[in-house]
């Protein structure tokens, strides 16, 4: 893949927490304008992966490209000016519980744009009809629900209209239906704005839905990647294993 | 090699404390630089100072009052044994303006607004809010930490002037109310016992207590790991550490200024 068309390059990344080695030379582009989903075990790093394209963890060894430049050798304002265009949606939405709805979503827009009071409210209420929310704005994130949440938090992370938008697990601990809508507005976000999205997922189903590509991670690396179709057709056993969901494979399951 | 396990013991227990001093310090240096840079967010400062200081009003008038109440009482057992009974304002009026005035409302401050603000920034952390505002391209020590240090700074001095007045008003109570001192006694050894700087003095550790109050309530929290055990976890360290460092300083500010 050429480096023009991949906005996020990931160049063998090591990663260590104490003894423990979570990322082992991990090499992932990420399309332009697509919808990228990292399929992957509970607890092997993909919120860890997801982190360094957002310059949140710093990798032991490694670069981190973002538009062409490493995010990892740059100075704290330089690497300001890149997350501004990001959005992120965060496992638990991470929604400020200490401000109402209007306030968190409103929060990126008052902190990065000179717009008056007025509009600012303006584009609030309309980020949050785009998720499906209209007219929550007063309520506190503690009066919501986990699905409620995490769609203000996707109101949020899109209120500044990111060219980027990293999703942490969004359907984790949602039922069905709900993970279903989910996935859809993840879709809609994209083609609405035509975003790079990046999803962190263990949801198989979710994944073949929302992604134009699909990228596996497994012991610290990426062992696949590429269209569901191709995914769906690998020959590798661990991917093979993962995603009909097998306990008996080269994946050790305790 | 039996001998070995108390000295490992102890250089670890030595490292964690230099490494707990030197992050103190970093984060200090932090607020400073974040300090001095825009956006400046008034929004922010007033509500912590709303927060440090209205908040802290009834626990410091109680604080203040019983103080100077039991004081006047103690002296006054014991100055009446060689007659001085006049010098129970005036003892009581220094005492508090110089020591116990701040540092009993520093105490009672960071039991209430320094355990708050360590449990507030580890919840922050735990749930990802603290990412969530790096995400934004907002610095947090500036949004969260800077607030708090600046409105403790300020109002610490300003509780220790109430808990000041109201301490001699409750000696004044005990003394003159209950104990029959003289009322023009009491004013006049206030007056020509103590001088200007004995307040002055007991405001500037005030402000000092201010800043590590806050900074280690900032600092335990903002590094808080480990979910809810790991909040409750930094909330008690960060009242055990404030106040220790609290008293610790105060014997050397005293030392220094008096």
């Amino acid at each position: 893949m050429s480096e023009n068309r991949n906005i996020i390059e990931l160049i063998d990344i090591y990663k260590a927490f104490g003894a423990q080695q979570v990322l082992k030379g991990l090499n992932l582009g990420i399309p332009k304008g697509q919808t990228t989903v990292i399929i992957g075990r509970s607890g092997g790093g993909k919120s860890v992966m997801l982190k360094h394209m957002i310059g949140l963890i710093k990798p032991d060894q490694g670069q981190v490209m973002v538009g062409g430049g490493d995010i990892v050798r740059m100075s704290d304002h330089q690497l300001n000016q890149v997350r501004r265009r990001f959005g992120m949606l965060f496992q638990e939405a991470a929604l400020f519980d200490s401000m109402t709805v209007m306030d968190n979503v409103a929060f990126p827009l008052r902190e990065h744009t000179n717009l008056k009071e007025k509009q600012v409210r303006e584009v609030v209420s309309e980020k949050l009809a785009m998720v499906g929310l209209p007219g929550v704005e007063h309520k506190m994130p503690s009066e919501l629900s986990g699905g409620m949440r995490k769609r203000v938090g996707l109101a949020r992370a899109i209120a500044l209209e990111p060219e980027i938008i990293l999703y942490d697990e969004p359907t984790t601990g949602l039922d069905p239906p709900l993970s279903a809508a989910i996935n859809r507005l993840i879709a809609d976000t994209q083609e609405k704005l035509g975003v790079t999205s990046v999803v962190i997922s263990h949801d198989i189903e979710g994944a073949y839905q929302v992604g134009q590509n699909i990228a596996m991670l497994y012991h610290g690396k990426i062992i696949a990647q590429g269209t569901p179709d191709q995914i769906r057709d690998s020959s590798d056993e661990v991917v093979q294993q993962f995603i009909h969901g097998r306990p008996e494979g080269p994946i050790d399951v305790i | 090699m039996g001998f070995m396990r108390p000295m490992e013991y102890v250089g670890g227990k030595f490292l964690r404390w230099l490494d707990e001093a030197g992050e103190l310090l970093l984060l200090f240096i932090q607020s400073v630089l974040w300090l001095l840079r825009p956006p400046f967010r008034f929004s922010q400062i007033m509500k912590q100072m709303e927060f440090v200081g209205i908040g802290s009003l009834g626990v410091t008038i109680l604080t203040g009052a019983f103080t100077g109440g039991v004081f006047a009482l103690q002296s006054y057992h014991g100055f009446s044994l060689f007659g001085a009974e006049s010098l129970v304002g005036s003892t009581v009026a220094l005492a508090l303006t110089r020591e116990l005035g701040p540092v009993l409302t520093s105490l009672m401050v960071t039991g209430r607004a320094g355990s708050a603000m360590a449990a507030e920034l580890g919840t922050m952390r735990v749930t990802e809010q603290v990412d969530a505002l790096y995400v934004m391209a907002v610095n947090p020590v500036q949004y969260l930490v800077v607030p708090r240090i600046l409105a403790s700074v300020a109002m610490l001095p300003v509780l220790t002037v109430i808990a000041d007045f109201v301490g001699i008003v409750g000696a004044y109570v005990v003394g003159v109310g209950l104990l029959g001192i003289n009322h023009g006694i009491f004013i006049s050894k206030i007056i020509e016992y103590m001088d200007f700087s004995d307040i002055s003095m007991g405001l500037v550790k005030a402000a000092f207590f201010g800043l590590i109050l806050s900074l280690v309530g900032c600092y335990k929290g903002f590094y808080t790991s480990g979910g809810a055990e790991g909040v409750g976890r930094a909330t008690t360290r960060a009242v055990v550490l404030g106040s220790v460092l609290i008293l610790a300083s105060d014997y050397v500010l005293t030392a220094i200024m008096f």
